[in-house]
């Protein structure tokens, strides 16, 4: 096996990214769609941390802290819309909700 | 930047978990994959001298917010959906297949250049370091963000709680 | 290692201290004070002060929060004092129209005022960030009020579901964003404009990738093709003040972000992403236009009517690749989008006389006999969308098509004329609706003070651009881009 290289990461987070992004785009339970988006935050951040390791610089790390602490916001609002949205529908299916006809 | 051995180990269960993640059809057992995932990519943090980032990612992340989730998937009892996959305009369809597009020029592109320069020092990551770091070059953003869950805390008790305001109306 | 803080100058951030500082203060007020019509009025104060700093500060370029070494974490020029002015105009003519609305429609709570003040402060920000991931804040900070603010009828399904489904691409094209932002940072080693303007080599895959994951988000958030898809639902679902806000706010802040980040950060790339912004304008301009064709629903029509409108901006946007002067159109075309979007607002908030009823193109009938003047104001404003002279809006389109022809964007140029013609049907069916038919609808139309005096300013707004562009573009041509943000601190 070669050495591990900073291209290793890059293509491991965006697998991740991909796999992210997929979920948001293919499945119908919000709260699965929900979790492929910190999925993809995630890989964003392994990707921070990657490269502030690759270049020596601590800024990357800095970075993911302003990332997680975005996403625990973005979890409380969207989870509160989903229950708020469970209360009346008693779904949380996407395509019920009449949210994708374009 | 690390062991090869396991640089691959870590790589098949973060890539493993996140596959369970998508093709699971239990909510639960989606969040399970999910945190698997998260502890794996706090290991890699700590092999890319990350140790406090590791830390902060077991406690908030695979700790707070995924019991979050599962808190609310148990409280809907939603966790199972009659089908799975959603039918989606082609519009949507469209978009996804540029993002693969995009990808996958970018990895192409990427292991054509076969750049490895993996040569910088090791850096002082101390949760000193960090926080240093973070009052001297990111003050502004810090307290920005000191807002933005503000906010959200307030959305949050106006789209729970209101809505018992909104029967009696 | 020692400590050594950075140079601040609160001064400069004054207006977002303001808006911020009296969003904090609403919320505490909220414990003493239970009468609704004390939040509206301080709101209003708080934004008035926020525009008269914000002006004042005209003609100078600032940085501040300068780290050692490094370069400003926010910027103040004549850019995004412009761009400030008219977010902020936004949120009064925001505030105008709602006064009545927010009351019959059992909406108004406190919340909604604080809200609305986080939210502007984010949208400034967009205008001043001058660091990757401050605009990636500040894009949060505008976009998690907006999400709340669009569900804010909790009690009414489309509302709810609305705020869903922005909240739900928002946070995917947020993601997508970061991806972007870590890819740049992985390039240069920086996420500071200046920084990435100095390490960025041309052709870079990594830089390559980054900017398109930007492009990406950018277009989300500005409601390009093909990322529009949430615009109509959400447009017509949030309620009609919640829409109005965004209309403008959103589309401005993204675009302001859009701006300075591909400007000052991302020259090296300019070949790439000038060809792509023009293909998605062009993609933009056919679908919102052709789209909009079919609606019935006043406010799903002026939601696909601002995604072709974002189509015009964008023109100027990757004509700005070429030459700088094309930022001087897409301001004014901002300003003349502003006034005539807001107006248009207006009469649609004066219509529904319950929330989600009264929007539909069929109760427009007969309002010239009902009510001559609000007709008359919603023709000028729907012949300033459709850019008929002498309205702003044709100003707007002339000066933005001016600068696609200089920027050699003749084949987009082209398309934006011929589009205009097709959007003329929609905008124009409106007028027809409201003189040639006679209607049978009895409800009231709710045009209050506030309103009144909304509609005015926006009728005046969009009348004085239309007969004397040429200053106001002198004024936006001096709002360019700054060149402070380029010096490193010490």
């Amino acid at each position: 096996m070669s050495e591990i290289t900073i291209n290793s990461y890059v293509i491991l987070s965006t697998i991740l990214f991909v796999i992210g992004a997929l979920g948001v785009l293919l499945r119908r339970n919000a709260i699965i769609v929900f979790m492929s988006i910190e999925m993809m935050l995630n890989a964003a951040n392994l990707l921070f941390v990657a490269f502030s390791r690759h270049l020596g610089n601590l800024d990357g790390q800095v970075l993911v802290f302003f990332v997680i602490t975005v996403a625990a916001a973005e979890v409380a609002v969207g989870l509160a819309l989903i229950v708020a949205i469970f209360r009346t529908k008693k779904s949380i299916d996407i395509d019920t909700l009449n949210l994708m006809k374009g | 930047m690390g062991n090869s051995f396991v640089f691959m180990l870590l790589a098949v269960i973060a890539v493993g978990s996140a596959i369970g993640m998508l093709v699971s059809r239990d909510a639960v057992h989606s969040a399970l994959f999910l945190v698997l995932n998260f502890i794996t990519i706090a290991v890699f943090y700590v092999v890319l001298n990350a140790p406090f980032l590791a830390m902060v990612q077991v406690t908030v992340y695979a700790g707070a917010i995924m019991v979050l989730f599962m808190f609310v998937i148990m409280l809907l009892g939603a966790e199972r959906l009659r089908g799975m996959w959603g039918d989606r305009p082609s519009e949507l369809v469209f978009a996804a297949f540029l993002g693969f597009l995009l990808v996958v020029t970018f990895l192409i592109a990427l292991v054509m250049e076969g750049k490895t320069a993996v040569s910088a020092n090791m850096i002082d990551s101390s949760p000193v370091a960090l926080g240093l770091r973070l009052f001297e070059g990111y003050v502004f953003p810090f307290e920005v963000v000191g807002i933005l869950l503000l906010s959200a805390m307030v959305g949050v008790v106006i789209l729970t709680i209101s809505n018992k305001r909104g029967k009696n109306v | 290692m020692d400590f050594q803080p950075p140079i601040i100058n609160l001064l400069i951030v004054a207006p977002l201290l303001i808006t911020m500082g009296a969003g904090l203060f609403l919320m505490l007020l909220n414990i003493f004070c239970k009468r609704d019509g004390v939040y509206y009025w301080l709101t209003l104060a708080a934004i008035a002060a926020a525009l008269v700093q914000n002006v004042a500060m005209w003609g100078h370029e600032y940085g501040t929060f300068i780290a050692r070494g490094s370069y400003p974490m926010v910027v103040s020029d004549n850019f995004s004092v412009f761009l400030n002015s008219i977010l902020l105009l936004s949120g009064i003519g925001t505030l105008l129209i709602s006064r009545n609305y927010l009351h019959r429609t059992k909406l108004e709570r406190p919340e909604f005022y604080m809200l609305m003040l986080f939210s502007l402060s984010g949208m400034m920000m967009m205008g001043m960030a001058n660091d990757l991931i401050l605009v990636f804040v500040a894009l949060e900070l505008l976009s998690i009020p907006l999400y709340i603010m669009a569900g804010l009828a909790v009690s009414r399904d489309d509302s709810k579901e609305s705020a869903m489904k922005y909240f739900l691409l928002g946070a995917f094209s947020s993601g997508i964003f970061v991806y972007g932002i870590a890819l740049i940072y992985g390039a240069t080693g920086a996420t500071a404009l200046p920084a990435v303007y100095a390490v960025l080599e041309a052709g870079s895959p990594l830089a390559m990738a980054g900017t398109a994951f930007l492009m990406v988000g950018f277009a989300f958030k500005i409601g390009a093709v093909p990322f529009h898809m949430w615009t109509p639902d959400v447009y017509e679902g949030a309620p009609t003040v919640v829409t109005a806000f965004m209309s403008v706010g959103a589309k401005v802040a993204g675009f302001a972000a859009l701006l300075r980040v591909f400007t000052v950060a991302l020259p090296a790339m300019s070949d790439a992403w000038m060809g792509a912004l023009a293909l998605i304008a062009a993609l933009t301009l056919i679908i919102g236009n052709v789209v909009a064709l079919m609606q019935t629903n006043i406010k799903r029509m002026l939601g696909y009517s601002s995604i072709a409108h974002a189509g015009y901006l964008l023109i100027g946007v990757a004509a700005a690749g070429q030459h700088s002067e094309a930022v001087g159109s897409v301001l004014l075309y901002m300003l003349a989008y502003l006034f005539t979007t807001m107006g248009a607002f207006g009469v649609v908030i004066a219509l529904e006389h319950k929330l989600g009823e009264g929007i539909m193109l069929e109760d427009y009938k007969g309002l010239a006999k009902r009510n001559p003047w609000l007709s008359a104001a919603m023709l000028v404003f729907m012949l300033s969308l459709t850019g008929v002279p002498p309205t702003g809006g044709f100003s707007g389109k002339f000066y933005i098509f001016r600068s696609a022809v200089e920027a050699n964007l003749w084949w987009l140029a082209i398309i934006a004329i011929m589009t205009s013609v097709v959007s003329g049907y929609y905008y124009l069916r409106v007028v027809f609706y409201m003189y040639m038919f006679d209607g049978d609808r009895t409800e009231p139309v709710y045009a209050g003070t506030a309103l009144k005096t909304g509609l005015l300013i926006a009728l005046v707004g969009t009348l004085w651009l239309g007969f004397f562009p040429a200053g106001w573009f002198e004024l936006a041509y001096k709002a360019v881009i700054g060149t402070t943000q380029l010096l490193a601190g010490g």
